[in-house]
C-alpha cells in the first residue's frame, strides 16, 4: 500500500484485509471501499469505457462514479455485477474483477473500437449500420452487443433473501450531511417520528473529509458523532446507513434500498440481503448534496484523471494519495482544498490552473501561501498517457504528472426533488437549477444551493472549512471537443452533442435520447449539466431556455432482488388449492394452471399417458360414475327481500318464478351485450340464492354485481357474499351418480320424481351439511355436492372409500361437456360474442322489460345475418384433431392472404364417439350445416364438416340416469 | 403511491383501491329509449381530459364501496372524493 498514509482518515490501519481484484492478491483496512484500496495499491486503472473500451480510472468517490464498475462474486450464485467501487465496502475475502474488457484490463482487443470511433459517432445505431437492412440482426446487432456492455448478469439463482418493509414517520430525511442531521435533530427534540437515512456507511457526509473544520469549537467529526449519538438515543427516531433513497412516488411514497449484509465477510443467514423500504412521510427533507462536475477537455478520461473533491475523500477518509505528482484544474475554490491538503500530505502539486481570470479569496491566498504554483485564466486542454495519465496540457506547456485533479464546480443533487415534480428556478449567480419547496417537502444543505456551512448550521459557530466559491459548464475555453467525454458511462463526447445540434435536434430531451447522454446507469449525475451548457451554447440559447431533462427514479440501480423481495419462486404468485388437493396428489393427478388455481388435470393410471388417462375417465363417467373436485367454481351468496329482482336485472333469464329447491342455467352479459358469464343458480329461499360463475369470473362477477347493486339499483335490498372459498364441491356424475352417493344422503329425498334435474336440496351427507345440487356439465346424471368446505376431503374419502368412482380431472370434464356442446365462457367466447351467436337466444328472457347488455343486443352490428356462429364441427378424417384457435376459411384453394370466416374453439379427441370434435366460432355458421370448409395448416388442409355443436345424447336422455 | 381518502374510511394507499372508469355516466332508467347513437355514447365513448376528471373507485380491499373522485389527470392531484349517486 504504497500510496497509504501513514496516519489520518477513517480506517483502522490495526488490521489488515486480504482481496482480490482481476485475481491479483491485494491489502487493504476496515474502513476502505474497493476504490479506496485499489488506489492505496497504486492501481487507478478499474475498468473499460462502454463504448470505446477506453481506459478507465476512478472519476468520483461515491455513488456518481460512472467508470469503475466492477464485478463482485462470493460464490454459490451470490454474484452482483456493475457494482460501483467507491460504494463497494472492503471486507476479508472480497473477490473482485473488472467488466467490459477481453483478455485483460491492461490488453483489451475491444480497445481496437476507438479505432474506429468515426463510425460510432451520436447516434451511430440509427445510421452507420443501417445498411443493407438484414445485416443489422445477423451481424450489426451481435457484434455491437457484444463489444459494448457493462458486466456479466448473474447466470444462478440468487441464493440470498430480500425483504420489504412499509414504515410511515412525521419526517424522512434523505442524506446524513450536515445540513441533514441538523434537520433530523431539529425534527427529533419535537417527539415526531423521524428516519434518517443515508447512502453512505458513515454518517456525516462532506464533514467526514474536512479534518480541519470544526463546529462550535469540536472537530467537526467530532460533532457528527455527538448528533448521532443524541439521534440513536432516541426512541422516536430510525438511523438507517447504507440506505440509498432511490425514488420518489406520489403522496410522499419513498423507496429505500438499505444494503444490509454486502459489507460482511460473513453475513448473518438470518438477516435478508438488502430490504426496500416504503417510507410514507408527512415531510421529506432533502439533504443530498451536491456532485462535483469534471472539466470537460480532451483525453479527460484518462485512469488518475479524477474530481478534486474525490481525490480529497480519499485522501481524508481513508488515508490515501492519489499519486505522487497531482496538476489541478479548476473552476472552483473547492479545488485548492484539495490541493492544499494533498500538498500537506506529500503529493507534489505541480500547479493550479484556474480557469477564472482573477480568483480571489482566502482559499487562493492558502495555495499560494504554501508555495503551490497557481496560474488564473488558464485551461487544461490535453492530457497524455494510456493506462495512466503521464502529463496535462496546461495552455501550450505539457506538465508531467501521475494525477490530473479537476473541479468544474458543484452540482445541487436535485434527483429527488425533480422526481416528486418539485419545480426548479435557475440561479444566475452560482449557474446553478435550485429546488422550489412544496407541500410535504423541502430541500437544505448543498442540493439547495447552500454551500457554505455556516449558512447550513446556523447558529453554529464554524471554521476550518472552504466554501466552494465558482464553477464552469461546458468544454472548457480553447478545448477541441474531440475526445471530451461529458457522460463518462455511455462514452458520449462534446463533439457527439455539437453532431446532434448540428443535425437539427433543439429539445434537450431529443439531444439526451439521439446521444444517449444522461441516460446511463449513473443517471447523469456527472455529466447533465455539462451536457446542457454545451447544448445551450451551440444553439445560442441559455441554460434555462433549453432546460433539464426529466428526472426519473431508480437514483441509483437497484437490484431486481430488492424489488421482488419476498415475492419469489412459491410467493412470487400463490397458487390457490382445491380443498380436495391434496386427495388428488395422492391420487397421482396431474395438475394444470387455471388462473392462479391448481386443479387437477387428469390422473394417469401405471402406463398411462394423457390421451388414455382421459379415454378411461370419460368413459367411467358415461358407463358408472366419475367423482371431480369442481371447488374452484366461483359462489356468490346473493340474498335479500329483492335478491330475485336483483338477478332479473343482472341475468339475461328471468328469476321470478324459479321455485325455492330449483335451479337454473344464467347467461350474464355485459352492459355493449356480450356474454360474460355463466354458471348454475340455485333458488336456497325465496330471498337466498347461489350463484355460480366460471372459476376465472368469479371475482369479476362479483365486482360487476356490486357495481350494479351500488350504484345503478341501490334502491334493491340485496347483499352480496362471496362465498367460492366457503363451499367444497364434489361433482358425482354418471349413471351410478345417486347409489353412490345414497347411503350418505339423510333428509333429501333422492327419487327421480322428488328430486329432478335442475335442482337444489338441502340435508346432510356424511353427517355433514351440505347443499346437494342435481346438476350436470357432462351429460350424466349429476349431482354436485357442497359442503362447508373442511368437510370436502372427508365426504371426497368417505365416497371414494366405496372402491365405486373414478376421479377424474378437468381435461376430461372438457372432453364430456364438449361432447354434449356446452360452452365454456372463455373458451367458445372472447368479450364478441352473444348470446344468439351462441345459439342461445332461449336465455333472453322475454318478458323483462332490462337487463344488463337488453338493449345493446339490439344494436346493428349485433344483428347482422353473418355474425359468426357457434357451430360443431366434424373433420372428414375423424383421426385428426384440430388444433384450437385455428382459422377457418370456404375456399382452400384461394390466393395467400385468405379470408378467414372463423376460428375452432375447442377441439378434442372423443373417447365416447371414437373420433375427433370440435367447436367453431364461424361467419353466418347456423347456415351452413352440412357444408364442407377448410382449416389451412402449415403444409396441408384438413376439410371439416358443419354439423350441430351437439355430438351426444342430443335429447338429454342420460341426465335421468 | 397515491394515498386516496376513501369518503367511508378515509385516507388509504392506492393499492387497496381499484380504479373504475368515468363517473356520472349515467344508465337511464329505460334503456330501451336509447336511439343507438346514445347507446354508443354510453358504452363507449369517455371524455378523457387533461386536468380534472371525476371518476369512480371502488375500495375493493376496504369497505367495498364504489365512490367518486376529482383528479387532475396531470398532476395526479386529487381534489376530492365523494359517494357514489351524489354529485361532484
Amino acid at each position: 500500500m504504497r500510496f497509504r498514509t501513514a496516519d489520518g482518515g477513517r480506517i483502522d490501519r490495526t488490521r489488515t484485509l486480504n482481496f482480490s481484484f482481476d485475481g491479483r492478491a491485494l491489502t487493504g483496512h476496515p474502513g476502505d471501499t474497493l476504490a479506496s484500496a485499489l488506489l492505496a495499491n497504486g492501481i487507478h486503472l478499474m475498468g473499460r469505457s462502454f463504448k470505446y473500451h477506453r481506459p478507465r480510472g476512478l472519476l468520483a468517490a461515491g455513488i456518481e462514479e460512472p467508470n469503475a464498475l466492477v464485478h463482485v462474486d462470493r460464490g454459490g450464485g451470490r454474484d452482483a455485477p456493475n457494482l460501483r467501487a467507491t460504494q463497494v465496502e472492503l471486507y476479508e475475502g472480497l473477490n473482485a474483477t473488472s467488466q467490459n474488457r477481453y483478455p485483460s484490463l491492461a490488453l483489451d482487443v475491444g480497445e481496437a473500437a476507438r479505432l474506429f470511433s468515426r463510425f460510432l459517432p451520436a447516434g451511430f445505431y440509427y445510421k452507420t449500420f443501417m445498411w443493407p437492412a438484414s445485416f443489422w440482426k445477423r451481424l450489426y446487432e451481435p457484434v455491437i452487443r457484444a463489444a459494448a456492455g457493462l458486466g456479466r448478469a448473474p447466470v444462478l439463482p440468487d441464493p440470498d433473501r430480500y425483504l420489504h418493509r412499509y414504515a410511515h414517520c412525521e419526517v424522512l430525511v434523505i442524506g446524513a450531511g450536515a445540513a441533514g442531521l441538523a434537520a433530523a435533530r431539529d425534527a427529533a427534540v419535537t417527539g415526531a417520528r423521524v428516519i434518517l437515512c443515508d447512502e453512505q456507511n458513515e454518517m456525516g457526509g462532506g464533514l467526514l473529509s474536512e479534518p480541519a473544520a470544526t463546529i462550535d469549537g469540536q472537530p467537526a467529526a467530532a460533532w457528527v458523532a455527538a448528533v448521532l449519538a443524541d439521534l440513536d438515543s432516541r426512541a422516536n427516531v430510525t438511523l438507517l446507513p447504507r440506505a440509498t433513497a432511490f425514488g420518489w412516488y406520489p403522496d410522499n411514497m419513498i423507496g429505500v434500498a438499505e444494503r444490509v449484509t454486502d459489507h460482511l465477510a460473513t453475513p448473518d443467514a438470518r438477516v435478508p440481503r438488502e430490504r426496500m423500504w416504503q417510507i410514507r412521510a408527512r415531510e421529506v427533507v432533502i439533504a443530498t448534496g451536491a456532485h462535483e462536475r469534471p472539466l470537460v477537455f480532451p483525453d479527460n478520461d484518462r485512469p488518475g484523471i479524477m474530481l478534486a473533491g474525490a481525490a480529497r475523500l480519499f485522501l481524508n477518509r481513508h488515508g490515501v494519495r492519489p499519486g505522487a505528482r497531482a496538476v489541478i484544474a479548476t473552476a472552483c475554490d473547492s479545488a485548492y482544498a484539495a490541493a492544499l491538503d494533498l500538498h500537506a500530505a506529500g503529493v507534489a502539486i505541480a500547479l493550479i490552473a484556474d480557469l477564472r481570470a482573477n480568483p480571489v479569496g482566502p482559499a487562493i491566498d492558502a495555495a499560494r501561501a504554501a508555495g503551490i504554483t497557481v496560474r488564473t485564466g488558464t485551461s487544461i486542454t490535453g492530457s497524455t498517457g494510456h493506462l495512466r495519465v503521464t502529463g496535462a496540457l496546461i495552455g501550450t506547456e505539457w506538465v508531467a504528472c501521475d494525477c490530473i485533479l479537476m473541479s468544474g464546480g458543484w452540482t445541487p443533487s436535485l434527483h429527488m426533488h425533480a422526481q416528486s415534480r418539485g419545480k426548479l428556478r435557475f440561479d444566475a449567480a452560482t449557474a446553478n437549477f435550485l429546488p422550489v419547496a412544496m407541500a410535504g417537502q423541502r430541500s437544505t444543505g448543498a442540493c439547495a444551493g447552500m454551500f457554505d456551512l455556516a449558512t447550513i448550521l446556523p447558529g453554529h459557530a464554524v471554521s476550518g472549512i472552504i466554501t466552494p466559491d465558482g464553477g464552469h459548464a461546458g468544454l472548457v475555453p480553447g478545448a477541441k471537443p474531440k475526445r471530451a467525454f461529458v457522460d463518462f458511462q455511455n462514452d458520449v463526447t462534446a463533439k457527439d452533442l455539437l453532431l446532434a445540434t448540428q443535425e437539427g435536434f433543439r429539445s434537450i430531451e431529443h439531444v439526451k435520447r439521439y446521444t444517449t447522454t444522461g441516460m446511463a446507469t449513473d443517471q447523469g449525475k456527472t455529466s447533465n449539466i455539462n451536457a446542457l451548457a454545451i447544448v445551450a451554447g451551440e444553439l445560442g440559447n441559455t441554460i434555462p431556455e433549453v432546460g433539464l431533462t426529466t428526472y426519473r427514479p431508480p437514483y441509483s440501480p437497484v437490484t431486481f432482488g430488492t424489488i421482488a423481495g419476498a415475492s419469489r419462486g412459491a410467493l412470487f404468485d400463490p397458487e390457490r388449492r382445491a380443498p380436495m388437493h391434496d386427495q388428488a396428489v395422492a391420487l397421482g393427478a396431474r395438475f394444470e394452471d387455471v388462473g392462479p388455481w391448481k386443479r387437477a388435470w387428469y390422473f394417469p393410471g401405471p402406463g398411462e399417458d394423457l390421451h388414455a388417462a382421459v379415454a378411461r375417465e370419460c368413459r367411467a363417467v358415461r358407463g358408472s360414475v366419475g367423482i371431480f373436485d369442481a371447488s374452484t367454481l366461483g359462489k356468490i351468496e346473493v340474498v335479500g327481500a329483492d335478491a330475485a329482482e336483483f338477478l332479473n336485472r343482472l341475468y339475461t333469464n328471468a328469476w321470478t318464478k324459479l321455485g325455492v329447491g330449483r335451479c337454473r342455467y344464467g347467461l350474464m352479459l355485459s352492459e355493449a351485450g356480450f356474454v360474460m358469464d355463466d354458471g348454475v343458480v340455485g333458488r336456497i329461499a325465496e330471498d337466498r340464492f347461489h350463484v355460480t360463475t366460471t372459476t376465472g369470473g368469479a371475482p369479476r362477477v362479483l365486482n360487476h354485481m356490486e357495481d350494479y347493486l351500488q350504484t345503478e339499483f341501490p334502491d334493491l335490498r340485496v347483499w352480496l357474499t362471496s362465498a367460492t372459498e366457503q363451499w367444497a364441491v364434489i361433482a358425482v356424475q354418471g349413471p351410478g351418480a345417486r347409489d353412490l352417493i345414497a347411503p350418505f344422503v339423510e333428509g333429501i329425498d333422492l327419487a327421480p320424481a322428488a328430486f329432478p334435474h335442475m335442482s337444489v336440496r338441502e340435508g346432510t351427507i356424511c353427517g355433514v351439511p351440505t347443499r346437494l345440487f342435481r346438476v350436470s356439465f357432462t351429460g350424466e346424471l349429476g349431482f354436485e355436492i357442497n359442503v362447508p368446505a373442511d368437510f370436502g376431503p372427508a365426504v371426497w374419502e368417505a365416497l371414494m372409500g366405496t372402491g365405486v368412482p373414478t376421479p377424474y380431472g378437468t381435461e376430461a370434464m372438457h372432453v364430456l361437456r364438449a361432447e354434449k356442446g356446452y360452452i365454456i365462457v372463455g373458451q367458445e367466447t372472447d368479450g364478441t360474442v352473444t348470446p344468439d351467436d351462441l345459439g342461445l337466444s332461449g336465455m333472453i328472457a322475454k318478458s323483462k322489460k332490462d337487463f344488463v347488455g337488453k338493449r345493446a343486443l339490439r344494436r346493428p352490428d349485433l344483428v347482422v345475418p353473418n355474425r359468426k356462429q357457434l357451430v360443431g364441427l366434424l373433420t372428414e378424417d375423424p383421426a385428426v384433431v384440430l388444433e384450437e384457435g385455428a382459422q377457418i376459411v370456404a375456399d382452400p384453394a384461394q390466393p395467400i392472404p385468405m379470408r378467414m370466416i372463423g376460428h375452432v374453439t375447442s377441439s378434442y379427441a372423443s373417447p365416447t364417439l371414437g373420433r375427433s370434435i370440435a367447436m367453431a366460432l364461424v361467419e353466418g355458421g347456423r347456415g351452413r350445416m352440412g357444408k364442407l370448409l377448410y382449416v389451412p395448416m402449415p403444409g396441408h388442409t384438413i376439410a371439416v364438416r358443419v354439423v350441430e355443436p351437439v355430438f351426444h345424447d342430443k335429447a338429454g336422455a342420460r341426465l335421468d340416469g | 403511491m397515491l394515498i386516496i381518502p376513501c369518503p367511508h374510511c378515509g385516507p388509504r394507499p392506492e393499492n387497496e383501491f381499484r380504479y373504475s372508469g368515468e363517473a356520472h355516466v349515467v344508465r337511464p332508467a329505460d334503456p330501451e329509449t336509447l336511439d343507438d347513437a346514445a347507446l354508443a355514447e354510453l358504452l363507449y365513448m369517455r371524455s378523457n381530459p387533461k386536468g380534472r376528471h371525476a371518476e369512480r373507485w371502488r375500495h375493493i380491499h376496504g369497505c367495498g364501496w364504489f365512490f367518486n373522485c376529482i383528479r387532475d389527470t396531470v398532476t395526479d392531484r386529487i381534489e376530492r372524493t365523494y359517494p357514489a349517486g351524489t354529485a361532484p
